[in-house]
Order: structure tokens, then C-alpha cells, then sequence
């Protein structure tokens, strides 16, 4: 079986690029620039470069003595949280925007939920000299405070999505809308796995540094350049996609997909697509969705903002189809305890995001020589104010 | 033969006009296709609600989202029309994105579309090659046209291609834009109109998106077969309800 995306766009049954006629020539531009591009050597220097002296790259791979104590098994943390902006997302902005200059954009528009991949698009843009839209939920933006002014500070102009549910979901339709009434000279910067191809795998692809460094990371500590487990937290998937990417197709490897169950899987405010999800189209791609028998999109809910987006890439949809990977989903409180838990036994402050991976020691139970790589994809000073709140801090 | 074609044997300048289903109300839709077609209006396009409209603007979206709310569903609306051919003579179809379709079924959904006496579908997000790949023969099978969209972006090649693999008409969509009333056509979409027109395309056209009164609708219909309008009738339709319908229409042939 293969687990990376075909020649059509589609990972099994899923992904493809289900587009208004309006994108078509955007779309197949991208399609066929994409690899090609990325593999210029001129284009992999520059985006090496700046991963190693802008991000921050290599991010340690951190064994976790304290945490593996307790737990009797062998854990480490692929530390994307020490990534410039707070996470993942900007491996993904860095190898987008200069795939954008070289397709001579000179517009940048994205979407953001919570704020952390606006963040990452509006300091590409900066450090470019591009001009930077961001589309967020006009209910985010009251919740983001600190991240909308981030944008603002960095020189981007951030719009507020004001139809449908006001959220992320909203925001993509506003940018997708944007990029349909501006189709030349503009670039759209997708921040996950989603939307129709060849996004979800050049998102994957640019993301997929996180396992390529852990591979020769393990190696050098541990002697064997695989794990026997990895496991991430899924909202779209790509910080999940980047850590998995190199182990795709290693049967040895273990893939654990973690995610959000809100209140509860049956309680109506959830996010666990894999469960609650049917097959459809969201956002140009096939995929699992969570909507109505009518085939209405209906709103998720999780207490972190990164993880409520209605649907999940089509490459998860494929791992979860296929039993690839095993589909986990943790509640609110269980994430919001280990977001303490980790602070306290590492002296690291997760994301909300990214707590909810680490609650996965709890229900699964590992062996005491097995190697299990966590993606610590975010730091927590975001989610500060919800920690303040849920802990009377 | 399909009421499509037949439509555009005419030779004429077709008017076509586009509303969103349950949209002011849940139980419109009958009268508001009565009234359309009394008042000399051609071709009607249903549209179907959906929560997430990406290729629509603000007067669609926010017709589409209070349809939603007043409980519009795709059995309703194939309900609503079952027995619509008894009062209604012109060519139907219906317009929506392809989720919903889905996850009603969609060979279950041509099968009522056929009952119904529906000529032809609009679905913006199914692209041309997949529908070729996986859903032509079902809609072949069942009578139905699926219609296709062009834009001043799309190649000349492919305005072949698509003008080659196309039943009834060609939608061409005015601008790069989403769906919205515009008061003028600029250079640019004129020239667009005339470079389309010069193509000689064996499929007749109709110019859609920012067709919004008298002087836009003479303006695309100088080089296409007809023009679809949808904003600016909904915002009629809102402010002055169904009755009126036929000065809405006036106004636009005059």
C-alpha cells in the first residue's frame, strides 16, 4: 500500500482537487510548479538556509528522562516548539512563499483560526517585503487578541471572515473567495494538509523536515533511525503529516493520530472527524467532514483553537481508512491536565494543541524498550490566557 | 429533445435567472417560478443551499445561509418541485456544490431530478475532468445536462475542450470575481466577450456573474446567447417580494 499522494491527487479515495472552474488556472499552475520547483537545488538551498538561520532548524529531538521514567518506556520530543513564531507552521509559510516569488506573486493571502498560521504567513510576507492578507473568523479575532496584533505589528492586514459560523472555516471560504476575484498576481498560502491538490502534499512535503531530521536524530542517539511509535496531535494534520511523512510507508513504525474530543464524543461539541466525520467535500478536497445528513458542514468545538476545523486532510483520511494509523480522541480536560503535566515534569509549556498527544500515555499503554516520538509541535504562550482561566493560575 | 436546447433554437436573447431555494421563505419556491415564468423569464436555475458557498458573494451567501434556517434541505426542495411540471414549462435547473448532492446520493438524486423534469444541473465545484471520469454516464442516463463554467482566466484550449464535452450551454462567467450585481462591464470583460465570441463555439453561452440591470444585461448579451442573473434578483426579491417579480423583469428586457 501506498500511503503518499498519487499521480491524480488522491491519497485512496480521497483528496483531489474538487474546484470552481474560477481556480483552475491557479490550481494547475501550482500542480505543475510545485515539485518541480522545490527540487531546484537553487530553491533548496534558499529554503534550507533559512530554516537552519530564520527558524531555527534542526529543532532537538529531546529524550524526556522524567517523563519516561514514569511511563517506563522511552520518549522523546521532536521539539517544534523551538521553532521561530511558536510552532510548526512556518516551515510550511518559508517553503510557500519562496515557491510564491519564484511564481512571481507579489500578493500573499491566508487563513487562520486561532492565529498561529497567520503568525507564520504574516512574518514570511515581512521578511519578503510581501504584501500579507489574513482572513480569520471575526469570533477569532475577538478570542486571538494577542495574535491578531502580532499580525498587525508584523504589516499584514487582517480581515474578518463575517459569514457563516464566523470561524476558520469561514475564513478559508473568504480566502479561497479572495483568491478567485484576484487570480493573478496573488498566491494563497494554505496553513494544513487540506484543500485540493497539490496543496495537501506540498504542505506535507515542506512540513516533512520535522522526520526527516528525526530520522538521523534517532539514529545518533538511539542508534536506529526509527521509532516504534509516533504520535501527533491532528486538527488539518500537518504537523502530524511532517513527522509522519518519512515513516509512511515503514510498516515497523507505529502511527498514532490524536484527536480532539471537546466535551466528549457524543456531547455535540467535539472535533473528532475521524469518528463523527463522513466521507465529502470540504474545501476543494475529499475527505472526512463532519456534517449534516443534509451535507451541511456543521461547526466543531475543541477548547484549542487549532484543532476545530471540520474536517482532516486526505492523507489522514486515507491513514485512518486503511488502519494505517490508530485514531485517538482526548477530551478537553485530559489536554488541559497534561498541558500542566508536561510544564511540570519537563519545564516545557505546550500548546493546547500539542497536550493533547501527550495525553495518550494515559490510555495506551507502551513497552519499556520502545521508542516513542512525540511532535511537541507548539509552544503554550498563546494559550496562556486559557490556561490562566482553566487553572485559576 | 431537452427543454435546454430547444430554448436556444429560438435564436433569441435568453434571460435566465437564478434564486436561492427557501430563500425568502421556505415555501417560495413554487410561487416564485410561476411568477418567473409568467413574466417571460426563460430558463430558471434553483439553487440548492449549501453552508459553505466558496465561489458566492455576500447576496448569495446570505440568501443561501437563511434558506439554511428556514429548513431548506435537498428532499425538501425535490419535494417542494415534485409536481412542478404540471404548472411550469421552461427549463429547470438546479445549481449547487456537490456535497450535498453526496450525501443525498447522487445517483438517487439524478433518478428525482429526472422524475421531476429537471433538464440540467449546475455544480461549481465538480470539475470538468471528474465529472467526464465518474458521473457522466449516471447523468446521461437520466436526461441531465451538466453545465460548465469559463472565465476571462480560462485558456483557449480548454474553452475547446469544454466547449467539445458540453450539453446545452456554456456559463460564462463574467469576471474573475464570485457571484455579486455589478452597475457596468469594464474594457477587459468586453474584451473577453468578444474574444469568446469570436471562438465560434458550437455550445451556446450564457453570461452570468455581475449581470445586475438593463444596460449589463444588453452589454453581455451583445456577444452570448443570454445572461443569467442572481444577486440583483435576490435583493429584489427581498425588498419587494414575490409579487413584484415581473417589474424586476421588465426592467431588465426594457
Amino acid at each position: 500500500m501506498n500511503y503518499n499522494v498519487d499521480e491524480k491527487g488522491y491519497y485512496g479515495d480521497f483528496g483531489g482537487a474538487y474546484i470552481p472552474e474560477m481556480l483552475y488556472p491557479n490550481i494547475s499552475e501550482l500542480r505543475e510548479n510545485y515539485l518541480k520547483i522545490s527540487m531546484e537545488s537553487e530553491f533548496k538551498k534558499e529554503f534550507d538556509d533559512l530554516l537552519k538561520d530564520y527558524v531555527g532548524r534542526p529543532t532537538p529531538l529531546y529524550f524526556a528522562k522524567r517523563l519516561s521514567e514514569k511511563y517506563n518506556t522511552k520518549i522523546y520530543l521532536k521539539r517544534e516548539d523551538l521553532c521561530h513564531t511558536g510552532a510548526h507552521k512556518v516551515n510550511n509559510t518559508i517553503g510557500q512563499i519562496l515557491l510564491a516569488k519564484r511564481l512571481g506573486k507579489n500578493r500573499i493571502i491566508a487563513e487562520t483560526g486561532a492565529g498561529q498560521h497567520g503568525v507564520a504567513t504574516a512574518t514570511v510576507c515581512a521578511l519578503m517585503g510581501i504584501k500579507c492578507v489574513v482572513y480569520m473568523g471575526a469570533i477569532d479575532i475577538k478570542r486571538q487578541a494577542p495574535n491578531v496584533a502580532r499580525m498587525k505589528m508584523l504589516g499584514a492586514e487582517v480581515y474578518p471572515a463575517k459569514s457563516g459560523s464566523k470561524t476558520l472555516k469561514d475564513a478559508t471560504n473568504e480566502a479561497i473567495r479572495d483568491w478567485i476575484n484576484n487570480p493573478i498576481d496573488t498566491h494563497y498560502i494554505i496553513g494544513s494538509v487540506v484543500g485540493p491538490h497539490p496543496y495537501p502534499d506540498m504542505v506535507a512535503r515542506f512540513q516533512s523536515v520535522i522526520s526527516e531530521e528525526t530520522k538521523w536524530q534517532l539514529k545518533e542517539q538511539e542508534g536506529r533511525d526509527y521509532p516504534d511509535h509516533v504520535i501527533a496531535c491532528v486538527g488539518g494534520g500537518s504537523n502530524a503529516a511532517g513527522i509522519y511523512f518519512h515513516y509512511l510507508n515503514d510498516e515497523r513504525v507505529n502511527i498514532i493520530a490524536v484527536e480532539a474530543a471537546g466535551k466528549g464524543i457524543d456531547s455535540g461539541e467535539s472535533a473528532a472527524t475521524s469518528v463523527l466525520g463522513k466521507e465529502g467535500i470540504i474545501h476543494g478536497s475529499k475527505t472526512l467532514l463532519m456534517q449534516t445528513h443534509d451535507g451541511q458542514i456543521t461547526e466543531p468545538y475543541s477548547i484549542s483553537a487549532g484543532l476545530d476545523y471540520p474536517g482532516i486532510g486526505p492523507m489522514h483520511a486515507h491513514l485512518y481508512r486503511t488502519k494505517r494509523a490508530e485514531f485517538i480522541s482526548i477530551p478537553d480536560q485530559e489536554a488541559m491536565d497534561w498541558g500542566l503535566i508536561l510544564s511540570q515534569m519537563e519545564g516545557i509549556i505546550p500548546a493546547i494543541e500539542t497536550a493533547h498527544a501527550f495525553a495518550v500515555l494515559d490510555i495506551r499503554k507502551f513497552k519499556e524498550h520502545e521508542i516513542i516520538v512525540f511532535n511537541c509541535s507548539g509552544r503554550g504562550d498563546k494559550d496562556l490566557d486559557t490556561y490562566i482561566e482553566h487553572f485559576k493560575l | 429533445m431537452n427543454r435546454i436546447d430547444q430554448k436556444f433554437r429560438d435564436n433569441r436573447k435568453l434571460l435566465s435567472i437564478y434564486f436561492s431555494a427557501g430563500h425568502p421563505n421556505l415555501e417560495d419556491t413554487v410561487p416564485i417560478l410561476k411568477k418567473l415564468e409568467s413574466s417571460g423569464v426563460d430558463m430558471v436555475e434553483i439553487g440548492l443551499p449549501f453552508s459553505d458557498p466558496l465561489a458566492d458573494g455576500p447576496t448569495i451567501q446570505k440568501s443561501s445561509t437563511q434558506a439554511l434556517r428556514n429548513g431548506m434541505t435537498t428532499d425538501k426542495l425535490l419535494s417542494q418541485l415534485k409536481n412542478i411540471r404540471t404548472h411550469i414549462d421552461i427549463p429547470l435547473v438546479l445549481m449547487g456544490y456537490f456535497n450535498p448532492m453526496m450525501q443525498f446520493g447522487i445517483e438517487k438524486f439524478c433518478k428525482r431530478c429526472e422524475s421531476i423534469g429537471i433538464d440540467g444541473l449546475i455544480i461549481p465545484d465538480l470539475p470538468v475532468d471528474v465529472y467526464q471520469r465518474e458521473y457522466k454516464n449516471l447523468f446521461d442516463k437520466h436526461g441531465l445536462y451538466n453545465m460548465f463554467l469559463i472565465t476571462p482566466q480560462t485558456s483557449e484550449e480548454r474553452i475547446r475542450y469544454i466547449d467539445k464535452v458540453s450539453k446545452g450551454f456554456i456559463y460564462m462567467v463574467s469576471s474573475a470575481s464570485v457571484t455579486g450585481a455589478k452597475n457596468t462591464f469594464g474594457n477587459n470583460q468586453i474584451d473577453y466577450f468578444q474574444r469568446v465570441s469570436a471562438m465560434r463555439l458550437t455550445s451556446p453561452t450564457l453570461v452570468g456573474f455581475g449581470i445586475s440591470n438593463s444596460v449589463t444585461y444588453a452589454a453581455a448579451t451583445q456577444y452570448s446567447n443570454g445572461a443569467i442573473i442572481g444577486s440583483a434578483f435576490i435583493k429584489f426579491l427581498e425588498d419587494k417580494g414575490v409579487e413584484r417579480i415581473n417589474e424586476f423583469i421588465l426592467s431588465i428586457r426594457n
